[in-house]
């Protein structure tokens, strides 16, 4: 069995008598796609949010590359190889496609503290930043900024941004939200292929996406999770049918 | 590559920041040298704050603290070498001007990083009010303090010295402040197209995408009001110097108010949006203040045009929009 990259364990989070997280322990291997489905409400955003730093669990650890997690923040943690995309796009507006991606680059470098080299002609940022925008097919649309891109492009460059870090792990908030049937299949082919880069956690609600591309599948109903397996597994188990996709399957 | 209409009308602003006071020079008329000088400092002022407020997003409503402090350092040094005393532990004090400067820039930088530290933990209007109360009570103090003139404020007998210059004239006395505002828009210009200002101006637009892709959004604005309050400080201690007089006015909530009047007016983040600010404010109070004692009625006037009409500002008028390459 693969090691594992990130490793939840145990993990808690309360809203009062609201119980987001209850106990939640999953792994994520190198090389897989792990995929988190759920009905509304489930606890999926509370979880993703818990992973990238931006929520402080109650109780449980998370592991990352074998080091524990807690204390740190979003920042320090996307330092360290977690590169995430949101649920709603989430991107500086005012820049331009390349300069998003740019700034992605630039963190992957290191310091941010230098005051006089002009970064608009830094062929070390412009270069991959560039590189990254060809490869989510967006290359066309380097210099229009971010807020007049399209739903669809906005999706694809949150992906150009998380690629640009070169992460060791991707967590994926539902990046085929709002895209056309097209848009998501060229997507699903997209992250078939990135898996071997580095493993992801893919939060999705498109079950065509997940079945097609999950190595495995955890289900989480009220904060809990309540069945982890393969795709085949995961069709096949009762509880998942009645608690989830009892009306689709 | 063609030039844009915002360096063309940039360029024009700078010459005639550059060619009205020497041709007032030229036939005499010294009052209109010390008015431009005017604009100069209060543009470098301004320049500072728009570092935080126009890159960062965060308007600081304590400016006026660096502005006081920067001014306070010149007249406080100039005072007791006047008198020939030290300053603090048998520290001699002095009138020369680049001494003066470097203090005062130090001493603005010192104390507004705990201010940052401790103003940073808050966004959005609580982030004005605490900069607001910061500067009270330095204000306070200043006014409470009756060694170095109280509420009356604090005379400088002779401009301070510059190696080289007779600073008791106005020509040079507003050259040299020109020299320092043309340092300081050339490393406002570096300083925006830098990596740091790529991610302060990203701090100012997404906070979360900046933390997402592993940059401390903290530690980035906390630098930049550092280096704003600093700059803001140095035209502190020039504007002490012009007047040859500091008072707590300069520690004032309207005077915090008046620089981030300048960036609102002249277009935030833009490069001359605070000479273009400040040549319109003291034009207003020069031409309309003989008139009528409420000629800031006719500046609020503007400000609501811009404000409502031109959210770029009077330069955005001329220029258009902001584009990022």
């Amino acid at each position: 069995m693969a090691e594992a990259i990130l490793q939840l364990t145990d993990l808690r989070k309360n809203f009062g008598a609201l119980k987001a997280t209850d106990g939640v322990s999953l792994d994520l291997r190198a090389g897989e796609i792990h995929a988190l489905i759920g009905p509304n409400g489930a606890g999926k955003s509370t979880l993703i949010h818990q992973i990238s730093g931006s929520l402080t669990p109650d109780g449980g650890s998370i592991r990352f590359l074998g080091q524990d997690m807690a204390g740190l923040d979003m920042a320090a943690r996307a330092r360290r190889g977690l590169g995430r995309s949101f649920q709603i796009s989430s991107l500086a507006p005012e820049f331009t496609a390349l300069r998003n991606v740019m700034l992605a680059v630039q963190a992957r470098q290191g310091s941010s503290f230098r005051f006089l080299r002009p970064v608009a002609s830094d062929k070390s940022l412009t270069d991959p930043a560039m590189a990254m925008l060809e490869r989510v097919g967006l290359e066309n649309r380097a210099n229009v900024p971010a807020a007049e891109l399209s739903h669809g492009e906005r999706r694809q460059l949150e992906v150009a941004i998380a690629l640009a870090l070169g992460p060791k792990a991707f967590l994926l908030d539902e990046p085929m939200a709002g895209l056309g049937p097209d848009g998501s299949k060229r997507l699903t082919g997209f992250l078939d292929a990135l898996r071997h880069e580095a493993p992801i956690l893919l939060v999705e609600h498109d079950m065509d996406a997940v079945f097609a591309l999950a190595d495995r599948i955890s289900v989480l109903v009220y904060g809990r999770v309540i069945a982890t397996g393969t795709v085949d597994e995961i069709r096949a188990n009762p509880e998942v049918r009645r608690a989830y996709l009892g009306d689709t399957a | 590559m063609a030039v844009s209409r915002e360096t063309i009308a940039n360029g024009v602003l700078a010459l005639l920041l550059l060619v009205v006071p020497l041709l007032a020079a030229a036939s005499g008329e010294t009052f209109y040298i010390t008015l431009a000088t005017r604009i100069v400092i209060l543009a470098l002022a301004a320049l500072g704050l728009n570092i935080a407020l126009g890159l960062g997003g965060l308007v600081s409503f304590g400016h006026a603290a660096f502005f006081g402090l920067g001014g306070y350092v010149a007249g406080i040094l100039a005072t007791h070498a006047f008198n020939g005393e030290a300053v603090l532990f048998g520290l001699p004090a002095t009138t020369s001007m680049p001494v003066i400067w470097l203090v005062a820039v130090l001493l603005c930088g010192l104390v507004a990083l705990p201010i940052g530290v401790i103003s940073l933990r808050t966004s959005g209007v609580y982030f004005i009010m605490i900069t607001l109360a910061f500067a009270q009570m330095i204000y306070y103090f200043a006014v409470s303090w009756p060694d170095y003139g109280g509420e009356d404020g604090l005379s400088l007998y002779v401009r301070n010295t510059f190696p080289g210059v007779n600073t008791t004239q106005p020509l040079p006395y507003f050259l040299i402040c020109l020299g320092v505002l043309a340092t300081a828009v050339c490393l406002f210009w570096l300083l925006r197209g830098s990596r740091f200002g790529a991610a302060l101006e990203a701090a100012r637009q997404n906070t979360t995408r900046l933390s997402a892709v592993g940059i401390a959004p903290f530690r980035i604005k906390l630098v930049a009001f550092v280096i704003s309050a600093m700059v803001t400080g140095l035209a502190g201690a020039l504007f002490a110097d012009l007047n040859r007089f500091v008072s707590p006015s300069m520690l004032s909530w309207q005077m915090s108010g008046e620089l981030i009047v300048l960036i609102i007016l002249g277009g935030k983040g833009r490069l001359f949006g605070p000479i273009a600010g400040a040549m319109v404010y003291v034009m207003f109070e020069y031409a309309l203040g003989d008139i009528t004692e409420r000629w800031q009625l006719f500046l609020g006037l503007v400000l609501l045009g811009v404000v409502l009409f031109a959210r770029g500002g009077l330069l955005g008028l001329v220029a258009g929009r902001a584009r990022h390459g």
